[in-house]
């Protein structure tokens, strides 16, 4: 019991603490696995990243479900992943709230007219480095300039697929396609072709 | 325009069911579940626009949580109040909590079993497709003036190229709108006088 409670206080705090979602959670978890040895090992962490990003969902919740779960079955799978959502949970309750008195603001409203491109920036790099996963296999570097993985093979087969994609999102008749197809196909295609 | 708190609720199951199917499609975390957000909150249901969408992800960029989640409280908050940010949110990481407890109970090597890694290096390609059509969606109703625009390319280029911190980007961003947006165009109007 008292276990279980300090173990949602820690998630408690990495969802306060781990700004940028993604694999934010993970020092976090390390962290934990330093401070309580017998909760989970560095072997766990390593299946339970795996687990994470092979799986749908948003990686640190299936990263604190696994954890919770691993530790004490449903029940813990379910407290752990609250405690890592309450935080952000109140923080944007609080700033929604903010932003619908102030939306008709001139300095707020200049503020986002900055934000929103820059936004777009950010999704374009992020969909960038995807990319580079997808089409060089194996790569483990975070910028271009990162050659880690240039050695790493250059798979053909995702470049032609993710180009048959790119063309399918502009004709008229496909644009309309609901991601979910896209997803379900696309998985039929890596398994059918040995992506 | 207040809704009763039965429409609230009604909504807010709505919000669960349409969130629920976010989570179960979004491989790989964050800006993944970008096409995903687009068609169920923008096209399907009108609960939000895709301006509001880059808002939204700036900020969630910088407040501590996951994307997906602050996303969900967000949008779940301004169209059905408290009852729709507790689905939406719930509806996001419910996908999580029955498959993630499935695979830990079940199958511990599910990441290592052959088919599993080929489809996700299919998902994975496609993602990043509709990530792109999303973003050049986006980038059409974003980038009207070319001061947007060069902040969009810079944006791009030192998170791509040199590994910025979003965070850095996200407050230069708003500092930059603040200067350009409010600033230089009161000047402007005065010197237009």
């Amino acid at each position: 019991m008292k276990t279980l409670l300090l173990l949602c206080l820690n998630f408690f705090k990495t969802g306060l603490f781990a700004v940028g979602g993604g694999l934010a959670t993970l020092p976090f978890i390390t962290d934990m696995s330093n401070a309580h040895p017998d909760w989970f090992t560095k072997a766990d962490i390593a299946n339970m990243v795996a687990v994470s990003e092979s799986t749908p969902g948003p990686i640190g919740i299936n990263m604190a479900t696994y954890v919770g779960y691993h530790m004490f079955g449903v029940p813990g799978a379910i407290l752990t992943t609250l405690s890592l959502t309450l935080p952000s949970f109140i923080i944007i309750l609080i700033l929604a709230g903010i932003m619908e008195k102030y939306s008709e603001n001139r300095i707020v409203k200049a503020v986002f007219a900055g934000l929103r491109p820059a936004a777009v920036g950010l999704i374009a790099a992020a969909g960038f480095s995807v990319l580079l996963i997808a089409l060089f296999p194996g790569y483990s570097g975070s910028t271009v300039f990162d050659m880690s993985g240039i050695t790493a093979l250059f798979s053909w087969k995702a470049l032609v697929f993710f180009a048959v994609v790119m063309a399918a999102t502009q004709l008229p008749k496909l644009k309309d396609l609901h991601p979910v197809a896209y997803i379900a196909i696309a998985a039929v295609v890596g398994i059918l072709f040995k992506f | 325009m207040q809704k009763t708190l039965a429409e609230r609720w009604k909504l807010a199951l709505k919000m669960y069911v349409s969130f629920f199917q976010i989570g179960l499609f979004t491989f790989g975390g964050g800006y993944a579940m970008l096409p995903m957000l687009e068609k169920e909150c923008v096209d399907k249901h009108a609960w939000t626009t895709r301006d509001e969408l880059l808002d939204i992800f700036a900020l969630a960029q910088c407040t501590p949580g996951i994307i997906a989640v602050n996303t969900a409280t967000f949008l779940g908050k301004k169209q059905a109040g408290l009852p729709g940010a507790v689905m939406a949110t719930l509806g996001v990481i419910s996908p999580s909590l029955v498959i993630i407890s499935l695979i830990a109970a079940l199958l511990k090597n599910f990441a290592d079993l052959e088919p599993v890694q080929h489809a996700l290096a299919g998902v994975r390609a496609a993602v990043t497709a509709l990530i792109f059509a999303s973003v050049w969606k986006m980038a059409k109703g974003a980038l009207k003036d070319p001061v947007s625009i060069a902040l969009a390319v810079i944006a791009f280029l030192l998170v791509a190229l040199f590994g910025v911190s979003p965070v850095a980007i996200v407050l230069g961003a708003a500092l930059a709108g603040y200067l350009f947006f409010a600033v230089l165009k009161e000047h402007g109007k005065e010197g237009d006088a």
